[in-house]
């Protein structure tokens, strides 16, 4: 009978993995489709005969990656929760989840549309706001360095891809790249991060609801 | 520190006394803070409606100067995008060329070819021409907007729009402005129609473009009655050269005369163009809109526990966005212009804001007491969270001051906006959601508390409703009691998520809204997005069919009739009708051709052979007839934005152009006359727009009945109930009304009565039933069968002991006197023998003869035992005057005095033996017909039921038996030492009692080793339940117990109560609930002895428990019944009786839950925690009560087998 049911909840487990592995790919995958177009430039006002093809502005890849990235940073986050010991507790629920996202997805308009003076200024704001996500959604410390380490790898990912030429910005100022970009990365992989948080949140419900009728 | 505490206090403080102002004038509150939020919004009527629709300003084209780009003081009105040069000078040369006279002899294509032909040379003219004076030589390259590449993305209008050059577009560009490829152009209107856009096209075609006025009234088609082809040469040009200009219009107009024109030239046209938003931009914007509607989802979805949801939710949506309105207006009033996109920060603005401190507030205030005063509600939560709500809005506010700092002026004015909206939404979340919680709470408390009551556990009700029990005076004969049941199928606590989802949708008939909302916004979207279509389609038929209905306009060529439209004058006064400037004679004969008779028989006046060129009003500003988007789309393609930035359009030069026919011809191609002729439409032009009208409106009604055809079904299919009839009765029910659903329904009302069984003289000590027939047994030691149907006593089973002496005391008093007593006299006296002699022999049945009110006729004989010994002290002729009706007012009297007259009963009265005191019946089960009763002195005796006799015997046992258990053919007596044994009934061999695997075994030694190691003397089982095989045992030593009833092995041993187990149940799913004295109530899963949940929710032990399907329920010491939830252990409800009422419990159906108690019987309905009717059934009975000696046997209709 134990063995039944917990095999049972190894395969709850394994879908709910692969269900929320989806979501959350589908959300990377969105954000990175919105927030490319946020990030070209204005060039028309109008509407250009072929719009649909200006959404699908960036390479093929940029999506795929963003959401893989987005899936692999959700899952890891409730999991070095659990290998921690220590459940996220802080504001579990999904307006406040909502909210992060929002600011999430203002801090790429404010880098897309704001004209800054100098592009410190701009990085120093950036940096700022991505620390305040961090402390008005997050507060903890494992998120804060994963975040850190993790955003850190994918500027360096980026000044790859830069260097070897798959692509390029516009007005490189810091070794190839924006200098706000590990902000940007920062921000996001706390967006992802608590998403994944509050969507592992069912699990878990769920296992205590299963030990409970056990 | 003390600071902090002292502010706190104080903040404290100030929030408690604003709550109190707050919930005691909310309408003077209200009124003040609309007052506020429109005298702060009243600085946004200045600003400019928001519209992406371009703005027009006329000047002189005399005294034109290219405006500067400072402000230049006072103006007039001149607006103030009015600065700078404009983007470009746009010269429109608009030609009308027609063919003249007609010859019958042309082919339709000859209406368009050649005059299209000319736009070559009249380019040439253009591009060609010069003007030189005293400044110098200039030419149109010099002045002209020069562009280069188009757009990256248009590659395939590569072709068909200039590149590196000149920006003129004519139609000519369709032939890379080559009179050669013209030509040889076979079909000339295939090659316009290949550029445009397949299906749905925008306002703005590359047709337009290149022709310059609407497509319909180019005239370019086969189906050209008018035989005037209109089109347009479009130069844009960079600088205005007023003299260049002027020599242009003058050669062009001395090469193409025309004669009838009479347009203005003196005025020039600057169109502002707003910015327009693509659907690129929009995707973004979109998005965070969606962020910011599934935020505000998620944050007014907690807010719960109030009387109206979502009053409370748009509540608080309206003090955010009041409060960002209010911010914007309080900017605007000190100077500050938003030059924020507002639509793009409007949804961070909100996220800033929040809507936190509004559900932290409804959180504070509902979790209140419900019992204080709504005023001290409100002003207790405001006060509870007055500092997290101060602290939040602090670190807010420093945030916020932090990124004004930035110096970045976009993100200043930002935070400039979200500082004045943080403090108005402060402000309007203290006066307006506040007051409005206070009247929502208020409603709540009139509307809701009194129904609520019995579900808030532990207050006292502080109105007594008509449904509290009543202290009626026990009625003499049992009198109806009516009781309403609910049908099953609305019984559920909670309905599944789809149904509640399908509900929800029926209730607000969401999907025929969002359909009609829908249809309303598409709608509005065609109207708007497409003026060039519908509106101008409009106008234009509307000005057709003016001349019709005029009579003096009826001779005039159709098309001349479009102007009254614009004039809204007399139309002859500006309607310049010219006489035909060809000389030629109008020949009849050539008019109509071969098509002739067929027209000529529906109108009178043929179009004329001549085609008249005129030159209208609407002619000035033909460019107005284009879309909106015309001239941002030109530019756009050449990556050049108008957004923010307006162009200036010249006066138009007019130009007409007649060709004779035979130049028609000439430029003829060859396929041209192989053309079909066109097919002959049967009906005249104005008959046809008119049909049209009639098609249109036609298909508009057809569409609008389909509609609400179809918004039929869907109602029908989405609601099938019908809301009308019931509506009235649904959510105004009001306090006292029969209990209904949510929808209405009152169930049927049914009457039950209870029947009373008397016929024991001493209180009921055990009772066993098993739907058919009902035992109880007295403390006397008497066992009576009833039939549990009617309540007929069938079996008397006297007690072999001590209890024939009372009834020989009470022979000799009333023996003789009574005619009615003679049965039981004889009963009596058959016990006097039946004592006397051994028990062995078997006791005689007594079959009752008489039916009528058995229970009467029993009832006085055997109650006069009890008072015996008050004979002596009352006269018997006053037991003996009592009616029959009255005899429970005496029995109750009696009782009481056999109460105090107790204590010396023992000696009063010499028993033979102490055995026989010892040998009350503990413990009794019925199964069958058989009875199994468990006496004190551990002696377990089968009686046959119907018969009356004792079958076997068994008398192993020393211990006193507590408990039975008697399934099948098995019996499990639970003894006081704690002993359990398993016995075995053989059935068809003479009846006896067979110690399941023998005596040594499981006889009076402890039957399982668990039990030897522990105080045998405080294990006192105190109850023992089987189902499906398995006998569960609770015992005093904490532990629950469960066996195999096949091999009496003791499978589990439950431990997990800290107090005695006083209450078990176990169904057939195997779930254990058993409660303690612990007051602890534990669920257990059989099959594997785990735990699954322990809860604590009574004070004192818990008497009684039941299961249902959903839900434990349990009742304690402490007068309160606890409703959990099975699944999950949580409690749903409880709900608090009056002292002593709820003793025990029952559930008769998934819903129905019976209290029975000190004199009263309680009907719940569990799924409400309502009372639905307390019976007061006479004094001493529940539903079949074994408190005093009688029986009481309420029909519940339906479910009598459940009684037990």
């Amino acid at each position: 009978k134990t063995e039944a049911s917990s095999t049972c909840r190894r395969v709850f487990v394994t879908t709910n993995l692969l269900i929320r592995g989806a979501m959350l790919f589908s959300v990377g995958v969105f954000l990175a489709l919105v927030l490319n177009l946020l990030q070209v430039q204005r060039n028309v006002t109008l509407f250009p005969p072929d719009v649909i093809s200006s959404i699908f502005s960036s390479a093929w890849w940029v999506p795929p990656c963003c959401g893989t990235a987005s899936a692999m940073i959700g899952l890891l986050y409730p999991c070095i929760d659990s290998c921690l010991g220590e459940p996220h507790k802080f504001k579990r629920e999904w307006s406040s989840v909502m909210r992060c996202v929002a600011v999430f997805v203002g801090i790429n308009h404010a880098s897309a549309k704001v004209d800054f003076a100098n592009n410190v200024q701009l990085s120093l704001t950036l940096a700022a706001l991505s620390i305040g996500l961090w402390w008005t959604f997050d507060r903890s410390r494992s998120g804060f360095s994963l975040g850190v380490t993790i955003a850190l790898l994918a500027t360096l990912a980026t000044q790859l891809l830069v260097y070897n030429g798959v692509f390029q910005y516009t007005s490189p100022d810091f070794l190839y790249i924006r200098s706000w970009l590990p902000c940007i990365f920062f921000a996001g992989v706390i967006t992802m991060g608590n998403i994944g948080r509050q969507l592992a949140l069912y699990e878990y419900k769920f296992i205590q609801e299963k030990s409970h009728q056990d | 520190m003390t600071l902090r505490k002292q502010l706190r206090e104080k903040i404290s403080a100030a929030f408690y006394r604003h709550g109190l102002l707050c919930a005691s004038y909310p309408v003077p509150i209200i009124l003040f803070t609309s007052a506020s939020i429109l005298t702060c919004c009243y600085p946004l009527l200045r600003l400019p409606l928001p519209g992406t629709g371009p703005v027009e300003f006329t000047t002189g084209v005399r005294d034109y100067s290219v405006p500067s780009h400072e402000p230049q003081g006072d103006l007039g009105e001149r607006p103030d995008w009015y600065r700078g040069p404009p983007v470009a000078y746009i010269q429109q040369v608009l030609v009308k060329a027609a063919v003249s006279p007609w010859d019958s002899s042309l082919v339709p294509v000859d209406v368009f070819r050649s005059p299209l032909g000319r736009v070559f040379s009249l380019l040439e003219e253009i591009r060609n021409h010069v003007h030189s004076d005293s400044s110098g030589i200039r030419s149109l390259e010099s002045l002209c907007l020069q562009v280069t590449d188009l757009f990256p993305g248009l590659r395939r209008m590569q072709s068909v729009l200039p590149e590196h050059g000149c920006l003129l577009v004519s139609p000519g560009n369709y032939w890379q402005n080559q009179r050669e490829l013209f030509d040889s152009d076979a079909d000339l209107l295939k090659t316009i129609q290949k550029h445009e856009p397949k299906g749905l096209h925008t306002s703005a075609t590359l047709r337009d473009l290149l022709f310059g006025v609407p497509g319909k009234y180019t005239g370019v088609s086969h189906y050209n009655r008018k035989r005037v082809v209109t089109y347009t040469i479009t130069v844009v040009l960079s600088s205005y050269d007023a003299r260049f200009l002027g020599s242009l219009r003058a050669r062009l107009k001395q090469l193409h005369p025309s004669a009838n024109c009479s347009l203005r030239e003196d005025h020039m046209v600057h169109v502002h163009f707003k910015e327009e938003i693509g659907i690129a931009e929009l995707i973004p914007l979109v998005t965070t809109y969606i962020i910011l509607f599934a935020y505000i989802y998620f944050s007014t979805r907690k807010i719960d526990m109030v009387k109206s949801k979502w009053g409370l939710a748009l509540a608080a949506v309206v003090t955010v966005l009041s409060s960002l309105l209010m911010s914007v207006g309080l900017c605007t009033l000190f100077g500050l212009t938003p030059t924020l996109n507002g639509g793009e920060i409007f949804p961070y603005l909100v996220v800033v804001i929040g809507l936190e401190n509004v559900l932290v507030l409804t959180k504070s205030v509902v979790s209140t007491p419900v019992d204080l005063e709504v005023k001290l509600r409100i002003a207790q939560g405001l006060s509870n969270e007055s500092w997290s709500i101060m602290k939040n809005m602090a670190t807010e506010l420093c945030i916020i001051l932090i990124g004004y700092f930035t110096l970045v002026p976009a993100i200043q004015e930002f935070c400039l906006f979200a500082v004045v909206g943080l403090v108005s939404d402060f402000f309007l979340q203290m006066f307006f959601f506040t007051t409005v919680l206070s009247i929502d709470i208020r409603r709540m408390e009139l509307a809701d508390l009194n129904r609520r009551l019995p579900a808030e556990a532990g207050l006292p009700p502080p109105k007594p409703g008509p449904l509290r029990p009543r202290e009626v005076p026990p009625p003499p004969r049992p009198s109806p009691h009516t009781i309403t049941l609910q049908t099953p199928a609305f019984r559920n606590l909670r309905l599944p998520k789809r149904l509640r989802v399908v509900y929800f949708l029926a209730r607000t008939r969401l999907a025929q809204r969002i359909i009609m909302v829908g249809t309303v916004i598409w709608i509005g979207i065609l109207v708007y997005t497409d003026p060039a279509g519908i509106r101008t389609y409009l106008a234009a038929q509307v000005s057709e069919q003016s001349p019709l209905g005029d009579p003096g306009g009826a001779g005039l060529p159709p098309h001349l009739g479009v102007a009254p439209v614009f004039r809204g004058g007399d139309p002859t006064s500006t309607l310049s009708i010219h006489p035909a400037p060809d000389p030629t004679p109008l020949p009849e004969n050539q008019s109509q051709g071969h098509h002739g008779p067929a027209r000529a028989g529906l109108l009178p006046q043929a179009p004329p052979a001549v085609p008249q060129i005129t030159w209208g009003a609407e002619d000035e500003e033909g460019w107005r007839r284009l879309s909106f988007r015309h001239w941002p789309s030109l530019f756009s393609y050449y990556n050049i934005t108008l957004a923010k930035r307006y162009i200036s359009i010249l006066p138009v030069i007019p130009v007409t152009v007649h060709l004779s026919p035979q130049e028609a011809i000439e430029t003829r191609h060859p396929q041209d006359t192989r053309h079909p002729p066109p097919p002959i439409p049967k009906v005249s032009a104005d008959l046809q727009t008119d049909l049209t009208l009639y098609k249109v409106a036609a298909l508009g009604l057809a569409a609008g009945v389909l509609l609400v055809l179809l918004l039929f079904c869907l109602y029908r299919v989405l609601c099938p109930r019908n809301y009308g009839q019931n509506g009235v009765s649904h959510g105004r029910r009001r306090r006292g009304d029969l209990p209904c659903d949510d929808y209405g329904y009152s169930p049927p009302v049914s009457e039950i009565s209870p029947l009373l069984l008397r016929g024991h003289s001493m209180d009921i000590e055990c009772l066993a039933s098993d739907g058919m027939l009902l035992a109880s047994c007295c403390l006397a030691g008497q066992i009576r069968v009833w039939d549990a149907q009617t309540g007929d006593c069938l079996t008397v089973i006297p007690k072999p002991g001590g209890c024939w002496e009372q009834r020989d005391g009470w022979d000799g008093v009333g023996g003789a006197t009574e005619p009615e007593c003679l049965c039981s006299e004889a009963h009596g006296s058959y016990v006097g023998i039946d004592g006397l002699s051994e028990e062995e022999e078997g006791y005689p049945l007594r079959r009752r003869t008489a039916p009528i009110r058995p229970t009467l006729f029993n009832d006085q004989p055997d109650l006069t035992p009890l008072i015996d010994t008050n004979f002596t002290s009352q006269p018997p002729s006053h037991l003996l005057s009592t009616p029959p009706r009255a005899g429970f007012d005496f029995g109750g009297l009696v009782e009481r005095a056999y109460m105090e007259h107790e204590p010396p009963s023992p000696s009063a009265y010499t028993s033979p033996s102490s055995a026989d005191w010892e040998s009350s019946v503990w413990a009794m089960e019925l199964r069958g017909n058989l009875i199994a009763a468990g006496r004190s002195s551990g002696k377990l005796e089968l009686w046959d039921a119907v018969e009356g006799s004792l079958r076997c015997s068994n008398e192993d046992g020393v211990s006193g038996i507590t408990a039975l258990a008697f399934l099948n053919n098995r019996i499990v007596a639970a003894r006081l030492n704690g002993s359990l044994d398993f016995f075995t009934v053989e059935i068809n061999k003479p009846l006896c009692l067979l110690q399941y695997r023998g005596a040594p075994l499981r006889g009076s030694v402890p039957p399982s080793p668990c039990y030897s190691s522990e105080d045998v003397i405080s294990c006192q089982l105190t109850r023992s339940v089987h189902a499906a095989g398995r006998v569960v045992t609770g015992s005093q030593d904490h532990t629950v117990r469960i066996y195999r009833l096949e091999d009496s092995c003791c499978l589990f041993t439950l431990q997990g109560h800290s107090g005695g187990i006083t209450a078990i149940y176990i169904d057939q799913t195997m779930v254990l609930a058993s409660g303690g004295q612990d007051g602890a109530i534990c669920l257990w899963d059989v099959l594997t002895g785990s735990r699954v949940s322990h809860v604590y929710g009574h004070r004192g032990d818990v008497t009684s428990l039941v299961c249902t399907t959903s839900c434990v329920i349990s009742s304690g010491l402490d007068d309160l019944i606890c409703i959990w939830d099975r699944s999950t252990g949580i409690k749903l409800y409880s709900i608090q009786q009056e002292a002593g009422c709820g003793a025990s419990l029952g559930v008769i159906s998934e819903s129905l839950l019976v209290t029975g108690g000190q004199g009263c019987v309680s009907f719940w309905d569990l799924n409400f925690g309502d009372l639905l009717q307390t019976l007061l059934v006479l004094d001493n009975a529940a539903i079949v009560c074994d408190f005093g000696s009688e029986l009481s046997l309420v029909y519940v209709p339906s479910v009598l087998e459940k009684l037990d």
